[in-house]
């Protein structure tokens, strides 16, 4: 049976688990509105200036943002796994899948760290370290602008879900989750597909798109 | 109709001298008690108490621009520290008072009592909300501390990234936490009303405040993220000279416009559909009859909260948006006015044959009612293209959005404060004071606003503090009536503070009124009811009670 008490304020545990689930929800949906923001002002932005967008991807490093794009969708697997375990019964799996969902998320920030610092050696950090020159160099700061906007907002969300995973693998390795509670991670899970998801509108905006044009 | 003493709109003494020992206001007395408290009732009084010091704040600063405005010439202030009063005036007001007025007071202390809950769903972060809300409004003080920001409280770019030399950041940070704030509240809310119902207490049981909560809450959850985007971009703006919306930088101001009314438009509902859902208690509490086409009222508070979504627009018709979507934002704009108009409908209908008693709570009611007409008909001529060309940045827009927040919902704000301040206090106020001060209150504001109307027709544009002589006779009416809307907001301050200490004690039901709020003790226990409530009834059955 659950170690943890209902709280005073629900009927059950059923409830307080379906409050929790729809609080969860609602919490998501305010941050697609925040990411919605940024990829409405990117998407405007590009349709001004298409060119300058273009050249600004061509600027990115696809190798690297194609890693960064696989090493989340794996770890977004294995946090999913995780949950099914602990839901049979495997905490002593979980605990390390949860670890390895944690790990990979550093491997995506410092992966990421990289692209900034090479980034920053070729000028292409707007207001800091700007280098281009060119008809198209002011647009395409717009372009870096976003850029930098986005990847970063998604960093921060990145890092805090890697503390949220690592505080899980704790509670799931002290044995605070069993088949009838495991209510957090299956939330902490959520923020992680949430970040993953995000991620999957990222990467083709600032990579792919009129790369080969 | 004969008027026997039960229907007597004097609330009769049921209760006891004795306090009673179980109430949530006996629960703790130090200053630990409260902010660490994690009971709704509490912390709605917590954010009671806050939002009263911001309104009385945002309220001195009016009383400085109406005081400047009597004489034309601008003998009072500079037009720099007019920006500054009237900007202050307006961040204040907006998201300090209106926007967390009624949801996080009234909305906090009665959604649990209503739906016969304990608590809302997530206590600690209902606590957390205050405690955010309090740190933005700090970074306010501060920024009028060291100076003020002069950019009225729209942040309207490349003014407020390029040229602006006040403390634009202050400001941005502190808007930006008590956004957080409020996406917290809605969030809470909106798990409360889903998952906490007492048993039997279906969706179309709910009384219409709780439906107008859930309304607001689902605006404030997706509204409020895209402010705050908008507001750390201009951050950066600032911060770094970069520019997505600097025109010179190849940035593009209309998109601000665009992500910040895409907040802002909505905010407006964020501010009224609360009042809506005060006034149909209060009306229906003082006629004692059922409300009128109940799920006609559900439909239009939902269809208000979706279709606010989409008139943001309305907002640009002269910043060069295209004059395709100034049409369509403009028909949006009178399809918006469709619910809007179909609640003041049902509201005149449940007067129809009614017992009305003009208790205060009812006196503020109808007050909203006609007050919020009049804000929302002139809406009308301002969502018509070819009009507002001529109306924008006029007082006509001015006193319009008056007539819908401090007419609208500060009106129902103290109508609610009135109806249920025996159920928060367990105090009675002074009935005549009460009604004195409402009476006062609505032909105070209609002096002080309704001139603003004919100003701005005539052509006076708003934030300025110089103005053409002609225009002396209405801004000096305007004034006038401004002084007598202050007096009539620090009367309740003064007997409903009176009636905590020398009120007579109030039984747990003193208006005889419906709903699960008035079925527990006044001031409620703790955990609200002794024993969770079981609902087998709608709302508002008045009229067939015996």
């Amino acid at each position: 049976m659950s170690t943890t008490p209902t709280a005073v304020q629900f009927d059950d545990a059923v409830q307080q688990r379906e409050a929790a689930t729809l609080g969860m929800w609602t919490f998501i949906s305010t941050e697609i509105l925040f990411f919605g923001v940024l990829f409405a002002a990117y998407t405007l932005c590009r349709t001004r200036f298409p060119e300058a967008f273009a050249e600004g991807s061509r600027h990115t490093d696809v190798l690297l943002g194609t890693a960064e794009t696989a090493v989340l969708l794996i770890s977004s697997c294995l946090v999913a796994v995780a949950v099914r375990e602990v839901q049979l019964g495997g905490q002593r799996i979980a605990t390390w899948l949860i670890a390895a969902t944690a790990a990979l998320g550093v491997c995506f920030l410092t992966m990421h760290g990289f692209e900034y610092v090479s980034e920053y050696h070729e000028g292409l950090v707007p207001a800091i370290r700007y280098t281009q020159s060119g008809p198209s160099a002011g647009q395409m700061e717009i372009f870096f602008c976003l850029y930098y906007f986005i990847t970063g907002f998604h960093g921060l969300h990145v890092t805090i879900g890697v503390i949220v995973l690592l505080v899980m693998a704790r509670r799931t390795h002290r044995g605070d989750f069993d088949q009838d509670y495991h209510t957090p991670l299956e939330m902490s899970a959520l923020y992680w597909h949430l970040v993953d998801i995000v991620w999957i509108f990222v990467f083709p905006l600032i990579y792919l798109i009129g790369r080969s044009g | 109709m004969s008027v026997n003493v039960a229907d007597s709109p004097f609330p009769t003494e049921q209760g006891t001298d004795e306090p009673n020992p179980e109430s949530y206001l006996d629960a703790g007395y130090g200053l630990r008690s409260w902010l660490t408290t994690h009971d709704h009732k509490r912390i709605a009084i917590l954010y009671a108490l806050a939002i009263t010091f911001f309104f009385f704040a945002g309220g001195l600063a009016a009383a400085l621009m109406r005081l400047e405005l009597i004489s034309p010439n601008g003998s009072l202030m500079s037009a720099e520290a007019y920006n500054k009063t009237f900007t202050f005036h307006g961040v204040v007001m907006v998201w300090f008072f209106l926007i967390p007025s009624i949801p996080a007071t009234l909305g906090n202390f009665l959604l649990p009592l209503m739906i016969g809950a304990r608590d809302v769903a997530f206590p600690r972060l209902n606590l957390f909300s205050w405690y955010l809300y309090i740190t933005g409004g700090l970074f306010t003080i501060a920024c009028l501390l060291f100076g003020g920001v002069d950019t009225g409280w729209t942040f309207y770019t490349p003014f407020s990234t390029m040229f602006s030399n006040s403390n634009v950041m202050l400001t941005v940070v502190g808007v930006f936490i008590v956004g957080f704030s409020s996406i917290l509240t809605g969030l809470n809310f909106i798990v409360t009303i889903h998952a906490m119902r007492a048993h039997g207490m279906t969706w179309f049981r709910l009384p219409l405040f709780v439906w107008s909560m859930y309304g607001v809450s689902l605006v404030m959850v997706l509204a409020t993220p895209v402010l705050a985007m908008t507001l750390a971009l201009i951050g950066l703006e600032r911060l770094l000279g970069v520019g997505i919306f600097d025109p010179a930088l190849g940035g593009d101001p209309l998109l601000f416009q665009h992500f910040f009314w895409f907040y802002s438009h909505p905010a407006v509902y964020i501010m009224i559909l609360p009042a809506m859902g005060v006034a149909s208690e209060l009306i229906t509490a003082a006629v004692r009859r059922r409300i009128f086409g109940y799920s006609f009222m559900v439909y239009s508070i939902l269809g208000i909260a979706v279709i606010g979504f989409l008139v943001w627009g309305h907002h640009m018709f002269v910043s060069g948006q295209s004059m395709y979507a100034s049409i369509v934002f403009s028909i949006l704009s009178f399809i918006v006015a469709v619910p809007s108009a179909i609640k003041v409908f049902n509201w005149t209908a449940t007067l129809y044959k009614g017992d009305i008693t003009f208790g205060a709570p009812m006196l503020y009611a109808l007050g909203f009612v006609g007050l919020f007409m009049l804000g929302g008909l002139t809406g009308l001529f301002l969502a018509a293209t070819a009009l507002d060309v001529n109306l924008t940045d006029t007082y006509f827009v001015v006193a319009h959005f008056h007539y819908i927040m401090v007419g609208g919902s500060v009106m129902a704000y103290l109508g609610g404060i009135h109806f249920w301040w025996p159920k928060i206090t367990g105090r009675l106020y002074s009935e005549a004071w009460a009604r004195f001060a409402a009476i006062v209150m609505f032909f105070g504001f209609n002096l002080t606003f309704f001139p603003q109307y004919l100003l701005g027709y005539e052509g006076m544009p708003r934030r300025y503090h110089v103005y053409p002589p002609q225009f002396q006779v209405l801004n000096v009416l305007s004034s006038a009536g401004a002084t007598i809307l202050a007096v009539s907001y620090l009367l309740p301050l003064a007997y409903l503070l009176w009636s905590l200490r020398y009120g007579p004690r109030a039984g747990a039901n003193p208006w005889r009124a419906k709903g699960l709020e008035w079925q527990t003790s006044s001031p409620p226990p703790v955990h609200n009811f002794d024993q969770t409530p079981t609902v087998t009834e709608g709302p508002y059955l008045y009229d067939e009670s015996p």
